[in-house]
């Protein structure tokens, strides 16, 4: 039970607290080029939540039992990014061999999503916060949520706000970091949720 | 193969201001935002993205020949995450300081979009003096953004710059500044005042 508890209050402190993209930084490529529509961002969430369970559990697996065992932290960023680039990949195949219809939603954003730092950020954090392997797993589902929570509010406000009247230098980027800085201190309100 | 000069001078232009990674092209922002705190951190940063990707420009620009197309997006992301361990080691070691400020965002520069997107635009096309070219016009323009962001925050969030004191006791320092949503809000306006004045220049 207490386990648990622990397990619930990561979660909770990774999708709000330590959101990834408004408090640690991480994925704002994506957060600022996928968010002009709630439906693409919505998929695109998706699909990164997916991805970062999976990376989670694989990276967990070979930084504990790889790297770890054999001493050999030096090659940790190249292994990391090799089996991100090929779970990318393998999820890609897979998708489109059993679900042709998700496959066709998600589209360009199945790929990019090697190069989105989110990823390869929340596979260096678990060996830093040295995590258990069913809280890597939690750690980094809830990293996806939290991402996919951003990304779509971010996607509602910048769908009302072109109907707004923008001055035409903080057109495009400007407004949208603005807007990204409001959510920020929005956020911060959380932080006294829970203490860990 | 000639070194042409004038070529040369106005790919290193390029990246300061007219394709400036960060305010023109908006890519790299994830480093940008989290490690802006300070000055100190800003430049660091700057300075090793720029290593990492003159470095990477110079090898590919070399090997791109011998790279078959189509497994070329994994050999130069090998090739940049080689020279970002050695970056990371070195940091580690002669500056630890640096190190555990930046944290996970020195690793993070193999997934920097600017230093991939350099190779696949322009390393894995030009010959190698114009390569090195791009990459310190590049970097020096990524590196440059990051040091007058770091400032701005740094003055308003601490009253510092360079962790010197310029403000007296007077001076009540704007927390948010130095908190994730300053960051947000200062770059903002930053690109903001950028567009007005290359707007301006028109």
């Amino acid at each position: 039970m207490e386990e648990f508890t622990q397990i619930l209050l990561l979660f909770i402190s990774t999708v709000l607290i330590n959101n990834f993209i408004l408090v640690r930084f991480l994925g704002i490529c994506p957060f600022l080029g996928v968010s002009k529509q709630v439906e693409t961002a919505f998929s695109m969430g998706l699909a990164t939540t997916f991805v970062m369970t999976l990376t989670a559990a694989a990276t967990w697996l070979i930084n504990t039992f790889i790297l770890e065992a054999l001493n050999l932290p030096f090659l940790q960023y190249v292994s990391f990014i090799i089996v991100i680039a090929s779970l990318v990949q393998f999820v890609e195949m897979f998708i489109k061999k059993t679900s042709p219809v998700l496959y066709k939603a998600l589209g360009i954003f199945l790929p990019l999503i090697t190069t989105n730092c989110a990823i390869l950020g929340l596979a260096l954090l678990i060996p830093l916060n040295g995590y258990s392997f069913i809280a890597s797993v939690v750690f980094g589902f809830g990293a996806g949520v939290g991402f996919t929570l951003a990304i779509v509010l971010m996607a509602g406000l910048r769908e009302k706000l072109e109907f707004g009247d923008v001055p035409g230098v903080l057109k495009g980027v400007p407004v949208t970091l603005i807007i990204a800085g409001i959510m920020a201190m929005a956020f911060m309100g959380f932080s006294g949720l829970i203490s860990m | 193969m000639a070194l042409d000069l004038k070529e040369m001078f106005s790919d290193f232009k390029n990246g300061l201001w007219a394709e400036n990674p960060i305010i023109r092209l908006v890519i790299g922002m994830c480093p940008t935002l989290a490690v802006t705190n300070t000055t100190e951190n800003g430049l660091a940063m700057g300075l090793a993205t720029s290593f990492v990707l003159i470095s990477s420009e110079i090898v590919i620009s070399l090997i791109k020949k011998l790279i078959p197309a189509n497994v070329r997006i994994p050999s130069y992301i090998l090739i940049i995450a080689t020279f970002v361990t050695f970056v990371d080691y070195f940091l580690k070691a002669f500056y630890p300081g640096i190190a555990e400020s930046l944290s996970i965002f020195v690793p993070l520069i193999v997934v920097n979009c600017l230093i991939l997107g350099r190779q696949e635009a322009f390393a894995s096309q030009h010959s190698t003096p114009r390569a090195i070219a791009d990459g310190v016009g590049m970097g020096l323009g990524f590196t440059w953004v990051l040091v007058l962001l770091g400032a701005i925050r740094e003055f308003f969030g601490m009253g510092s710059i360079f962790g010197l004191t310029l403000l007296g006791e007077w001076y009540r320092p704007m927390v948010i500044m130095v908190l994730p949503a300053g960051a947000f809000i200062t770059l903002g306006i930053l690109v903001g005042i950028m567009n007005y004045i290359s707007r301006e220049g028109k």
